[in-house]
């Protein structure tokens, strides 16, 4: 469960988010939907903790982001927007080093870094050096990382940006796996139709502020129109100004 | 602490397995180096040794206006070579070094010898020619020892005792051993003891703060429930271990490429022991801290790796500074002098290298100072790794 109370944040005379709240819930696939430069990355990043918001607060399952930043980091999985991997690790030591960063012991490193190998299909190339992999390979890889230590919330900045087809269906497949056992999903994407596809509910940013919330249906009844991309438009228009 | 060491241990694993870091940390210190200082020092000491004994080579004009004179230089092994030019021909000669000294014989020479008076012998050379001038004063020396021999022998001609002459008998100390020829030499040395050292923690740190924004695995990094500060330091500390490393070995090459360059002619311990190696490392590894959490500092402000290579790099000359001020200002150890860092080291590495008793004070001096300043520097690495604007 995430929860973004009033969060704003300016970079120099740039206001980058302003006034944003939502809610994430558990079991649920939550999007944050806007054109590129509408405030997701900022704020997804006050959300996981790198960026300190100007005001505002995020809670995740109850705990403040920003009083007890490394208590809600334990509790979240990230993958930033085109997280990199270690070139001279392997696969499997790239994600072992995380498991270790988060504080489990020895043995549990060892068997939780076997898991995540096994989940997300990594074991023909677990223990080659990353460099010279696939972007699908790379993003196994972050993504194991990101959820070596069994997070209960799981955030996404852009996950299916630069991806081929058969990436961006592993990752749809793992996502909806992960939603069925209970896991609070969040994730940003500047594509329209993986939003659709993919989420339970819809966050429309754009220019810093959101726009507009609610599941896919309730946002195409209220721009009454029956195409997504159509409501997504509409609700855009006020905030750019009618050219 | 626990993930200190965890960021400590992937650095090194993973470093170790990059080419870079192998060739900036090993092949240098290893290689490269043994292999310049025993060319330098070979060199050095030839040029030394030949100097004094190549005989110079002197033109002369008119030789046949003063025999005797000719033949008294060519006791004092200078090659005579008859010339005949005037003196226009002569200055540009010289100029142009087709002759480095040309000694002209006036041909009023002989009669103000028989006469008693001063006889005049003009000497052209060019005295901007550093080169030449040892050779200059060694004419110069056979020429007034010839007027002197002349002088004495016309005052005993005339039942003078010469002794009256020499009111004043200077006997020349000289304290030089080949040691003061070899400041130059160790200055060099110790900077490139310090430069081997700092250049095998140079891409440890580029890589792990420039080159892990770059990749993008910085952001997913700062997600892990850990202070920065603390893979900060784990990460410094990386650094220091390679730069460690990169001095053991270059210390270690050191010693054994010096064996064979004739230390002694340079006033240094002829036989640098397995104690002198440990101490020479002793000495110089308090400056790693210091110098890895300045390169981290610099690199945090970069943009990109490129941007980050250029100006850390710029940090490898920090250890030129004392060479530069030691050499030209003939700086002596004090106690003051061994509050600053790299300099500092110069000194004991120095001093151990002469085989000259190294002050307790000074070794406290230098390596607390150069240490606690490290760790002030890694503290400041630490609070800028909170910057946001690290993330770019």
């Amino acid at each position: 469960m995430i929860e973004a109370r009033n969060l704003h944040k300016h970079f120099g005379a740039v206001t980058a988010v302003q006034d944003v709240s939502f809610a994430a819930a558990n079991g649920r696939i939550t999007g944050l939907l806007g054109p590129n430069g509408a405030g997701k990355s900022t704020t997804l990043r006050m959300l996981y903790t790198v960026l300190k918001p100007d005001s505002g607060d995020a809670f995740v399952d109850g705990i403040s982001a920003t009083a007890r930043s490394l208590d809600a980091r334990r509790l979240m999985g990230v993958l930033p927007h085109g997280a990199g991997v270690y070139p001279h690790l392997t696969a499997r030591e790239n994600v072992h080093y995380f498991a270790e960063l988060h504080g489990l012991g020895r043995a549990e490193c060892e068997a939780r870094t076997a898991q995540m190998i096994e989940l997300l299909e990594m074991g023909e190339f677990a223990d080659r050096h990353t460099k010279g992999f696939s972007q699908g390979q790379r993003l196994k890889t972050a993504l194991a990382r990101a959820l070596v230590h069994g997070p209960q919330n799981i955030l996404l900045d852009e996950p299916t940006n630069g991806l081929d087809v058969m990436a961006v269906r592993t990752l749809r497949a793992l996502l909806l796996k992960l939603k069925a056992t209970g896991h609070c999903i969040l994730l940003s994407s500047h594509v329209m139709q993986e939003v659709g596809a993919l989420c339970d509910q819809v966050v429309v940013i754009a220019g810093g502020k959101v726009a507009a919330n609610g599941t896919p249906d309730e946002l195409r009844a209220r721009a009454a129109t029956p195409d997504l991309e159509e409501a997504f438009v509409r609700f855009l228009e006020p905030l750019a100004g009618h050219p | 602490m626990r993930s200190l060491l965890t960021v400590l241990r992937k650095e090194l694993r993973e470093n170790l397995r990059d080419r870079r870091t192998f060739m900036s940390a090993l092949l240098i210190g290893t290689v490269v180096m043994p292999l310049l200082v025993g060319v330098m020092v070979n060199v050095t000491v030839r040029h030394g040794q030949s100097q004094d004994n190549k005989p110079v080579s002197l033109a002369v004009v008119h030789g046949e206006r003063a025999p005797n004179l000719v033949a008294h230089l060519r006791e004092f092994r200078i090659d005579v070579v008859a010339v005949t030019m005037d003196d226009a021909a002569a200055r540009e000669a010289v100029r142009r070094q087709q002759h480095r000294i040309i000694l002209t014989i006036p041909d009023d020479y002989a009669t103000q010898l028989s006469l008693g008076l001063p006889a005049p012998v003009l000497l052209y050379a060019d005295s901007s020619d550093a080169a030449g001038a040892g050779d200059v004063g060694r004419v110069r020396a056979a020429l007034g020892r010839y007027a002197s021999q002349l002088g004495r022998l016309r005052l005993m001609a005339r039942g003078v005792d010469p002794m009256v002459l020499s009111a004043i008998a200077v006997q020349d100390m000289d304290v030089a051993t080949p040691v003061s020829r070899s400041v130059l030499i160790l200055g060099i040395l110790t900077y490139m003891i310090m430069l081997t050292m700092l250049m095998g923690g140079l891409h440890v740190t580029l890589d792990a703060t420039a080159g892990e924004r770059e990749r993008g695995s910085l952001e997913s990094l700062l997600t892990v429930p850990v202070p920065r500060e603390q893979l900060i330091y784990g990460k410094i500390l990386a650094a220091c271990v390679f730069m460690v490393l990169a001095l053991t070995l270059s210390v270690c090459a050191m010693a054994v490429a010096l064996r064979f360059a004739g230390l002694e002619n340079l006033g240094m311990r002829e036989n640098l022991n397995a104690l002198t190696v440990l101490e020479l490392i002793a000495c110089c590894a308090p400056l790693a801290p210091l110098g890895a959490a300045l390169m981290t500092i610099v690199a945090a402000f970069t943009r990109s790796y490129r941007e980050a290579q250029t100006y850390v790099s710029l940090i490898l000359l920090f250890p030129t500074l004392p060479l530069v001020f030691a050499t030209t200002l003939g700086l002596r150890p004090t106690a003051w002098l061994m509050l600053v860092p790299s300099l500092s080291q110069h000194f004991l590495v120095t001093g151990l290298l002469r085989a000259e008793p190294v002050s307790a004070l000074y070794v406290a001096l230098s390596v607390s100072v150069s240490l606690g300043l490290g760790v002030a520097l890694a503290y400041a690495a630490g609070r800028l790794y909170h910057r946001e604007a690290l993330l770019g």
